[in-house]
C-alpha cells in the first residue's frame, strides 16, 4: 500500500488485542427480587408496574394491565390493601418507602376512568370449574380460571357479589361504584355468576364439576358469653356492618361500646359515629401495642374521635350502662383479670371479636381435614380431597383481602395444572434485592407524597370516602421515586462506566445491554456503579 | 452539577441516563453514537480512572467541536497503554511527543492550524499529573501566560504510575509511593507545601479553570462543553483513581472519586478569569476516614498501630478546603443537583 509522506505503518486498531482474556470474573445482568414484590400477598409485580407508570402517559395502560397479571382489583387494593409491601420497601432505608399503594389506587382508577378492560386469549378448554362463594378470593380465582380459558360457575349465597368487601368494609373505606366496576369486569370474561345460591351439600354438586374452588369465607360472628339484662342490646359487628349495606339501619343509640381490638371493631365503632352516636368506644382487653387492628385504621379512627379503653374486659351488659373489670398484663404479656369493677355508660354493645367460618356444606367430603375450624390445604391451596381446592378466611393464613386475591390466583394455576395434568409452574424465587445490594448514591432525594383526607365534619356525618386519591402528577412523583431494586431500569450507567467500552448498548426494548466478554477485564465497576443492584460479578471456569 | 436542573426523582440527573429523559438531554456518553475517541483493546488496568476520564473528556470535546479536533498528548499511561506498536486506541487525530513537552507540542499545534486559517479544528492537550504538575509544568504556564488556544487536561493520579508508582507534585502527603519513606516517624509522602495546579493556573487569570472527577459525569462533560465555547488556554484538572497505584479495588474507582468530593479532600469548581464562579457542594458528607481505609497507600495510617494524629491532619486538609471553597450547602436548601453557591471573591485564591 502507498503510505502518505513520513508514514511508514499500516494503522492497527487496539480492538485486534482481546483485554478479556484478563478476565477471572465476569458481570452478569440479573433479576433480583424486590422487597416490596417479596411481600406483597397477591404476588404482585410492583417493581414492573411502577416502571411502566414512570413513563407517564401510555405507560399507565400498561402498568395497569401489569397488575391485571397477578390481581384484578387495583382500584379496591389501592384502597383496603394493609400493603405490606411498603413496610418492606427498601425506599424505607433511604428516606420513605414508595407510596406504593397510592400509585395502585391512581392506575386503578384511571383504568375506570378510561373503560380498560382485558380479555381471554386462550382457547376454551372445555373444563368446568365450580367456584364457591363471590368474595375476593373466589372472585380472584374466577377472573384467573377464566383468562386460562375455563369454564367458571360462581356460586354465591348473597344477593351481591363481593363478599366481606361488600358486606364488611364500610363505603368509606370502598365506595360500591369501585367495587362494582372491577367485579364486572370479571363477569364480562364469561364467568356465570349465581346470586342467592347457598350451596348447602357440595358432595351433591361435585360431580358435575371437573374442580371445585371452596372460597366461602368466615361469616360468623364469635360470640362470648356476657351476662345481660333483659333489655340490653347486644349485637355482633358482621350482622351489623351487614343488615346496614342490605338497607337496614341498626338503632344504637346515643352511646355505642364496642367489644373488641381488630379491624372490624374499627370499622364497627367508626360506622356508629356516622350512625349519629355522640359517643363511641372501643373496649379492648389488652393494650395498644396488642391491639391486631393496622396502625392506619387506629389513626383513622382516632381522627375522627372514637375512644379506646385499653385493658378491659366486659362483666356484664345492662340497659345503658355495662360493667368492666380492669386487666392487668402478665410477664407474658397475657391480660389478667385485677377484681377492679367500674361502670361504663353505654346503649349498646357490639361484639367485634373475630367471625368463624360455616362449614356445614363441607359434610361428607372424603379426605378433608379441619384444624380450629377451618380447612387445611397445602402449598397448592388443595384440601385432602383431590380437585377441591379452599382459599380466602377459611383456610389458616391472615386475613385480608389482598391474601384472599393471592390464594385464588395460587389456586387457579394448580387447578389449571391438575386439569391438565401438567406440573405446575414452578416458581421462581430469586434471591433478595436487599439494600446493600443498592448504590443508594444515584438516587435523587425526594420526599413522599401523602394522600389527602376528607374533612373530620364530613367523616363523621356521612358515609363518603375518607382518604382520597392522588392527581396525576403526584402519582408520577411517586412513581418515579421507585428504585427498582435488583432489576434494570435503563440508567446507561452500566454503559457510561465501563473504562473499556465492553459494556454495548442495544437500545431495544427489553434488550438493554450486553456485555462484550472480548474486552471486558472484570473490573466489576459497571456492578458497583449499577444502581438497582441488577447486574453481579460471577467467577470465570479457569 | 449547577447546569442542569432536571427533576426526576428517581435519579434526577446523577446516572449517565435515565430514559425518561428526552435524547438531547442525556449524557455524551449515554448516546449509542458516541465517539468512543479511546476505544476497546487498551492495556489499562482494570478499572482504570485514567481511561475512563479520558473517554469522558474527549467524547464531551468531540461532540463539542463536532469532531473537528487534534489531541496531543504527554508520556504517561494514558499513551503507553492506548498505543504498544503496531496498535491505536485513539479514534481521533492524536499527537505524541515526549514526557514534559504537551502543553509546548499542543500550542505550537494550534498555532499551525492558525498560519493555515485552520483555527476552526481546536486543540486539547492531555498529561498526567506527572507531565503537568512536575516535568511539563514550564511549558504549561508558557502555554497559559501566551493565552494559546489550547484546552489543557491534566489525569491526576497522584502518581507517576506509568513507571511504577513513585511520588509526583500532586501526590498527597502520607500516601506510600515506591520511593517514598516505607518506615519511620513518618512513612509515605512528607507534609509538603502542596502544589494545587488549579490554583496556579486561575493565578494566570486565563479564561476557563475547572475541576472535575469520574464520579460525576455529568459535571465533567458540562465542563468540557463550557471550555470549548472560549478562545485562548484553558485548564480542567480530573481527579482520576488508580486501582494499582493506590491499592484500591478496581471495582472502588467511582466509588474513591465520590467520597474525595463527599470529604473535601478534592474540590470541584469551576473559575473564569482568576475567579471561582461556581462550587459543586457535598451532599453526603463523610470523614476522611472513609475514602483512605479503601486505599493500601494509607493502610500505615490504620490498625492496631495506626496514626491518628495524621489522619486528623489529612481531616484538617480536607476542612481547610471546605471552607476556602465553600463546600458545603446553606442548611435550607436540599443537597442534590441544581445547588450551586457563588463564592465568587471568596474562593479566590
Ligand atoms: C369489617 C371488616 C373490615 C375489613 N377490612 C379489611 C381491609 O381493610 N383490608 C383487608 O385486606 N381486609 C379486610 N377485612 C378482611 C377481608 O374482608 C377478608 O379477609 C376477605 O374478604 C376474605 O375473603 P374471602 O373471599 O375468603 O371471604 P369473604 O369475603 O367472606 O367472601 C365469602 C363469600 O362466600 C359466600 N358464601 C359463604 N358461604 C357460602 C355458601 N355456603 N354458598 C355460597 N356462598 C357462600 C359469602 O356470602 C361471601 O360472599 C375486613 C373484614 C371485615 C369483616
Ligand atoms: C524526560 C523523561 N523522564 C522520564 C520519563 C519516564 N516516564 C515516562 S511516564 C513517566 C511518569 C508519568 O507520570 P504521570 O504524568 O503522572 O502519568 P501517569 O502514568 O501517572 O498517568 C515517567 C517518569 C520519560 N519518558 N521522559
Ligand atoms: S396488593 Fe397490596 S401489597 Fe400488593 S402491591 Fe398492592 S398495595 Fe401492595
Ligand atoms: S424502591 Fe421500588 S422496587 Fe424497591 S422495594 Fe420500593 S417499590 Fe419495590
Ligand atoms: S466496567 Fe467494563 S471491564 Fe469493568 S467489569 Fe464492567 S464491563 Fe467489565
Ligand atoms: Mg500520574
Amino acid at each position: 500500500m502507498d503510505k502518505p509522506f513520513a508514514i511508514t505503518l499500516d494503522i492497527g486498531s487496539s480492538r485486534a488485542n482481546k483485554t478479556g482474556a484478563w478476565r477471572t470474573e465476569r458481570p452478569v445482568y440479573t433479576n433480583r427480587m424486590p422487597p416490596c414484590n417479596d411481600a406483597c400477598p397477591a404476588g404482585e409485580n410492583i417493581q414492573a408496574w411502577l416502571y411502566e407508570g414512570e413513563e407517564g402517559g401510555a405507560g399507565y395502560e400498561r402498568a395497569w394491565r401489569q397488575i391485571m397479571v397477578d390481581n384484578p382489583f387495583p382500584a379496591i387494593m389501592g384502597r383496603v390493601c394493609y400493603h405490606p409491601c411498603e413496610t418492606a420497601c427498601n425506599r424505607g432505608n433511604l428516606d420513605e418507602s414508595v407510596g406504593i399503594n397510592s400509585v395502585e389506587r391512581f392506575l386503578g382508577d384511571e383504568a375506570i376512568r378510561q373503560g380498560w378492560t382485558v380479555t381471554v386469549d386462550v382457547p376454551p378448554t372445555g373444563k368446568r370449574v365450580l367456584v364457591i362463594g363471590a368474595g375476593p378470593s373466589g372472585l380472584s380465582a374466577a377472573y384467573h380460571l377464566a383468562r386460562r380459558g375455563h369454564d367458571v360457575t360462581v356460586k354465591e349465597a348473597g344477593p351481591m357479589a363481593g363478599g366481606m368487601m361488600r358486606f364488611g368494609i364500610p363505603k368509606y373505606r370502598l365506595p360500591r361504584e369501585v367495587l362494582d366496576a372491577e367485579v364486572r369486569r370479571i363477569l364480562d370474561l364469561g364467568v356465570r355468576l349465581e346470586l342467592d345460591a347457598k350451596v348447602s351439600d357440595l358432595m351433591a354438586l361435585k360431580d358435575e364439576y371437573d374442580a371445585v374452588f371452596l372460597a366461602v369465607g368466615a361469616q360468623l360472628g364469635k360470640r362470648a358469653y356476657i351476662p345481660a339484662g333483659s333489655a340490653a342490646k347486644m349485637l355482633d359487628a358482621v350482622s351489623m356492618l351487614r343488615d346496614l349495606e342490605t338497607g337496614e339501619k341498626p338503632l344504637l343509640g346515643r352511646r355505642v361500646a364496642v367489644y373488641g381490638g381488630g379491624n372490624t371493631a374499627m370499622d364497627a365503632a367508626r360506622t356508629a359515629k356516622r350512625l349519629g352516636a355522640s359517643e363511641a368506644v372501643v373496649v379492648y382487653r389488652r393494650n395498644k401495642d396488642k391491639m391486631p387492628a393496622h396502625e392506619s385504621e387506629f389513626m383513622e379512627a382516632t381522627e375522627e374521635g372514637i375512644l379506646f379503653k385499653w385493658l378491659t374486659t366486659i362483666k356484664h351488659v345492662d340497659e345503658g350502662r355495662l360493667v368492666i373489670e380492669k386487666m392487668e398484663l402478665d410477664e407474658s404479656g397475657f391480660p389478667q383479670p385485677t377484681g377492679e369493677l367500674e361502670e361504663l355508660e353505654a346503649d349498646s354493645l357490639v361484639l367485634a371479636l373475630g367471625q368463624d367460618t360455616d362449614l356445614s356444606l363441607l359434610d361428607g367430603v372424603p379426605g378433608l381435614v379441619v384444624e380450629d375450624g377451618v380447612v387445611m390445604v397445602g402449598r397448592d391451596m388443595m384440601t385432602g380431597c383431590p380437585g377441591i381446592f379452599a382459599g380466602g378466611d377459611m383456610v389458616p393464613f391472615e386475613r385480608s383481602v389482598t391474601v384472599a386475591v393471592g390464594h385464588g390466583k395460587r389456586a387457579a394455576k394448580n387447578i389449571d395444572a391438575y386439569l391438565s395434568g401438567a406440573a405446575p409452574e414452578p416458581v421462581v424465587r430469586p434471591a433478595l434485592a436487599s439494600y446493600d445490594t443498592l448504590n443508594t448514591w444515584y438516587y435523587s432525594d425526594a420526599p413522599r407524597t401523602r394522600r389527602p383526607v376528607l374533612e373530620r365534619a364530613r367523616r363523621e356525618s356521612t358515609f363518603d370516602e375518607v382518604v382520597l386519591g392522588l392527581d396525576e402528577s403526584n402519582a408520577l412523583y411517586e412513581a418515579r421515586r421507585c428504585m427498582s431494586c435488583g432489576n434494570c431500569f435503563s440508567c446507561d450507567n452500566c454503559y457510561g462506566v465501563c473504562p473499556d467500552n465492553a459494556v454495548i448498548k442495544l437500545g431495544r426494548p427489553g434488550e438493554k445491554y450486553l456485555i462484550d466478554l472480548d474486552y471486558c477485564k472484570g473490573c466489576g465497576l459497571c456492578v458497583s456503579e449499577c444502581p438497582a443492584g441488577a447486574i453481579q460479578m460471577v467467577p470465570e471456569e479457569i | 452539577m449547577a447546569h442542569q436542573e432536571i427533576k426526576l426523582y428517581q435519579t434526577g440527573t446523577f446516572v449517565a441516563g435515565n430514559r425518561l429523559l428526552d435524547p438531547e438531554q442525556r449524557s455524551v456518553q449515554a448516546r449509542m453514537g458516541r465517539s468512543n475517541s479511546l476505544t476497546s483493546g487498551h492495556r489499562a488496568c482494570q478499572g482504570c480512572g485514567e481511561a475512563l476520564g479520558a473517554r469522558y473528556v474527549l467524547d464531551a470535546a468531540m461532540r463539542a467541536t463536532d469532531g473537528k479536533m487534534v489531541a496531543v498528548n504527554s508520556t504517561g499511561c494514558l499513551e503507553v497503554f492506548s498505543t504498544p506498536y503496531p496498535e491505536s486506541s485513539w479514534q481521533l487525530p492524536w499527537l505524541h511527543s515526549l514526557f514534559g513537552n504537551g502543553p509546548a507540542v499542543a500550542a505550537g499545534v494550534a498555532a499551525a492550524l492558525k498560519a493555515k486559517g485552520r483555527d476552526d479544528i481546536r486543540v486539547v492537550g492531555q498529561a498526567g499529573d506527572g507531565g503537568t504538575v512536575d516535568i511539563g509544568f514550564g511549558t504549561l504556564s508558557g502555554m497559559f501566560e501566551r493565552n494559546d488556544d489550547v484546552l489543557f487536561v491534566c489525569y491526576d493520579n497522584e502518581g507517576y504510575m506509568n513507571t511504577g508508582v513513585q511520588r509526583s507534585g500532586a501526590t498527597p502527603p502520607a500516601a506510600r509511593t515506591a520511593n517514598t519513606k516505607p518506615v519511620g516517624d513518618e512513612p509515605g509522602n512528607v507534609f509538603g507545601q502542596g502544589k494545587f495546579v488549579p490554583a496556579i493556573a486561575m493565578a494566570h487569570e486565563i479564561p476557563y479553570v475547572a475541576t472535575a472527577t469520574v464520579a460525576e459525569l455529568r459535571d465533567l462533560e458540562y465542563k468540557v462543553e463550557k471550555a470549548m465555547t472560549f478562545r485562548g488556554a484553558r485548564y480542567i484538572h480530573v481527579f482520576v483513581p488508580c486501582p494499582l497505584g493506590w491499592g484500591a479495588a478496581s471495582s472502588d474507582t467511582i466509588r474513591l472519586s465520590r467520597l474525595a468530593k463527599e470529604t473535601g479532600v478534592f474540590p470541584v469548581f469551576e473559575a473564569e478569569h482568576g475567579e471561582v464562579t461556581e462550587v459543586s457542594t457535598i451532599r453526603r458528607r463523610v470523614p476522611v476516614e472513609e475514602y483512605l481505609t479503601l486505599q493500601k497507600r494509607y493502610a500505615h495510617l490504620f490498625g492496631p498501630a495506626g496514626r491518628p494524629d495524621i489522619v486528623a491532619r489529612l481531616q484538617a486538609t480536607a476542612d481547610r478546603n471546605i471552607a476556602r471553597y465553600g463546600l458545603l450547602a446553606p442548611d435550607e436548601e436540599p443537597a442534590g443537583p441544581g445547588v450551586a453557591q457563588d463564592v465568587a471573591g471568596e474562593g479566590a485564591v
